[in-house]
């Protein structure tokens, strides 16, 4: 009896790609099972999450079906280690992953995005194994879904200006302020919170703590009303006298603005790649109107400033593609990836950005109606050169980079 | 229980379809799981859970049905078979399809065997009804319920809207309709399990067959896609004229009448 193994079958399919050439230099396709895994998930948002977009757009709501459906999927555990439950992908898939996401409306995306993203990353960055056990397994399954609690009103991109206190008290911190702009605040239950713990120091007096929202003290806020992003709610929360156990510290203390800035630079990628979706969701979108619309007679898409719009949205589509999966997998590769991953975050949401722009040109009037998606992708893309670092902190971060660089050479 | 199911990889007719040299083009053509195939996966896990056991996918086709396979393993089957015939048929129907799996089944103790109503391919609805007799056991075609009590069954039979309540016992084959259920997305956690369950590949002389036991008897003499839709003709003018034009194109231009 024959009985052949899939590694067998890997090995053939990896000598094809070979064609005789010798070593493999450069290989930009993804594996078998990264494939596998955003088919279906591709699959998943194509008949389940996109056909009710414009329920989601309406009624600022995700409805729970698709919420508990997304959690049956596995999606809410993506940047969780096998052992805590999760799925244990590298960059690389998650970005493939999020590339699918991108694909539909962006508050479902966001919420998937910011649990995933902000919201667990810290746990699993920085978590002691006691904090790893209690949280990480109720994330992966998505019954507890993360937040992340930086932005107060005096701290935005100034983000060591923070005002909120942690004072230590016994084994407790009490904590007192206001925090703004949280993205699942509302459904949010575990949330990773900067306070500041010794206001003489700055920056270094900041401490992470990892606070639920059933602490005595926690109170939400009003929910904010966005520009887009509807379904997904942010809201204010108030800590007063707020107790979260001395245990609920994460990493160490004095280092929570260090601990944010990696939170953040850890989820640069993935947030490229999920404005990358967005943008070929658009393209999508522009191609196939631009064939059925006619104008002078003949479909707009033989016109050839349509063309050329159609064809400056691809460039911008296929540059982004290839920085965004290049940052990945040095990641993957655990080389430093902090200017790239900067300029991945910056770029995607310019591309996004001007992507819209093009496709709500393309549409023209339509393209401006409520009753169409395109003004919606228009209006979600207006946050990504806003939030989780401005496009000027990431041209800051950026040109730090290169001075430092600079300066290294020159020794 | 053993559990089997009968799994066909076909192509996605929710995508463009292109026909040349009398037959389909494999490339660009996206394949899928038969989606009646999908009602008897689903099945046979929610069997399996509520009675125990073990659920083994069967496949005939070639290397690339490892995809469809590996599906149904993320959605939560135990155990994968493909029986590549690949590089031995030439050609095959559904006595080639029946007879294979015949063999496949000789030295097997299955309890259940469950596979689609149809392929949408070809929609010939033989392959399981076929084994059934060949392996000598029950079957039931388009079932929309089935209940399992010990070695008895009871099935719900869609028959052209009604519905027909079957009793029959184990061992037993059926066939499964839309209605059964509502097949599960495979997680992502289960596609990363899938890939540590058994998937074996066998080729027809592993099942002691030669070319010449499984020669299809049918030939397919021509294969071509449904004509275009036209666009409607719309008629105008008076009422009485355009019924006697009505009549006119039904006789002449349709044949109709």
């Amino acid at each position: 009896m024959k009985v052949r193994k899939h590694l067998l079958k890997r090995e053939k399919h990896n000598l094809k790609i070979d064609k005789g050439q010798g070593d493999v230099i450069m290989d930009f396709s993804f594996s078998e099972d990264i494939e596998f895994l955003r088919s279906n998930v591709r699959k998943f948002v194509k008949d389940e999450v996109e056909p009710r977009a414009m329920e989601i757009e309406e009624n600022d709501h995700i409805p729970e079906d698709i919420v508990e459906k997304s959690k049956e999927m596995g999606l809410f555990s993506l940047s969780i280690p096998e052992e805590y439950g999760g799925l244990g992908l590298d960059m690389v898939g998650k970005c493939a992953i999020y590339e699918e996401l991108g694909k539909t409306h962006n508050g479902y995306t966001t919420l998937i995005g910011a649990h995933t993203g902000i919201g667990t990353v810290g746990i699993v960055e920085l978590g002691t194994e006691e904090q790893k056990q209690k949280y990480l397994p109720k994330m992966a399954t998505g019954e507890w879904i993360g937040a992340f609690a930086l932005t107060e009103p005096s701290a935005g991109s100034n983000a060591a200006n923070l005002k909120t206190t942690a004072v230590k008290k016994g084994d407790k911190y009490i904590l007192n302020g206001s925090k703004h702009y949280i993205t699942n605040a509302v459904d949010g239950h575990v949330f990773t919170v900067m306070a500041v713990t010794d206001s003489s120091k700055g920056a270094k007096g900041i401490t992470s703590f990892i606070v639920e929202k059933d602490f005595p003290g926690f109170v939400l806020g009003s929910v904010e009303q966005k520009m887009g992003l509807r379904g997904s709610h942010s809201a204010e929360l108030f800590f007063e006298d707020m107790e979260v156990p001395a245990e609920n510290v994460l990493g160490e203390e004095g280092r929570g603005y260090v601990n944010a800035l990696k939170i953040l630079a850890n989820g640069r990628a993935g947030l490229a790649a999920r404005n990358l979706g967005s943008s070929e969701k658009l393209l999508e979108h522009s191609l196939s109107y631009a064939k059925e619309r006619e104008q002078f007679g003949n479909p707009i898409l033989e016109v050839q400033a349509v063309q050329h719009m159609l064809a400056d949205i691809s460039m911008q589509i296929e540059t982004l593609r290839a920085l965004t999966y290049r940052v990945a997998w040095m990641s993957d590769q655990k080389m430093r990836v902090v200017k790239e991953a900067a300029i991945a975050k910056l770029f995607g949401s310019e591309v996004y950005n001007k992507v819209a722009d093009l496709a709500v040109q393309i549409h023209g009037g339509i393209g401006y109606m409520k009753d169409y998606p395109i003004e919606r992708y228009f209006r979600d893309a207006r946050i990504t050169k806003i939030y989780e670092g401005t496009s000027e902190i990431q041209r800051n971060i950026i040109a730090g980079e290169l001075i430092r660089e600079l300066k290294k050479k020159e020794g | 229980m053993n559990i089997y199911v009968l799994l066909k990889k076909t192509f996605d007719t929710e995508e463009k379809i292109a026909v040349s040299g009398g037959k389909i083009e494999d490339d660009g053509a996206e394949f899928i799981i038969n989606p009646y195939d999908e009602y008897a996966v689903e099945e046979a896990i929610n069997q399996r859970d509520a009675h125990g056991g073990e659920v083994t996918v069967v496949t005939i086709g070639d290397e690339d049905s490892e995809k469809q396979l590996r599906t149904a393993l993320a959605m939560g089957a135990d155990k994968a078979v493909l029986i590549n015939t690949e590089d031995d048929l030439e050609d095959g129907d559904q006595f080639t399809t029946a007879k294979i799996l015949e063999a496949y089944f000789e030295d097997k103790e299955a309890d259940l065997i469950l596979a689609g109503n149809v392929a949408i391919d070809e929609a010939s609805g033989q392959v399981g009804p076929r084994l059934a007799e060949y392996l000598g056991i029950p079957y039931v075609t388009t079932i929309t319920d089935l209940k399992i009590d010990g070695e008895n069954a009871t099935i719900e039979k869609d028959v052209e809207g009604d519905v027909e309540i079957i009793e029959t016992s184990l061992p037993l084959l059926v066939t499964c309709q839309q209605g059964l259920n509502e097949p599960r997305y495979p997680s992502l956690p289960g596609i990363m399990k899938a890939k540590k369950k058994p998937l074996e590949e066998l080729e027809i002389d592993d099942l002691d067959l030669e070319e010449e036991d499984v020669e299809p008897k049918t030939k397919t003499i021509e294969i071509f896609l449904p004509p275009e839709k036209e666009a409607g003709k719309v008629l105008e003018g008076e009422v009485s004229d355009q019924v006697k034009e009505l009549v006119s194109l039904l006789k002449n231009e349709k044949k109709v009448l």
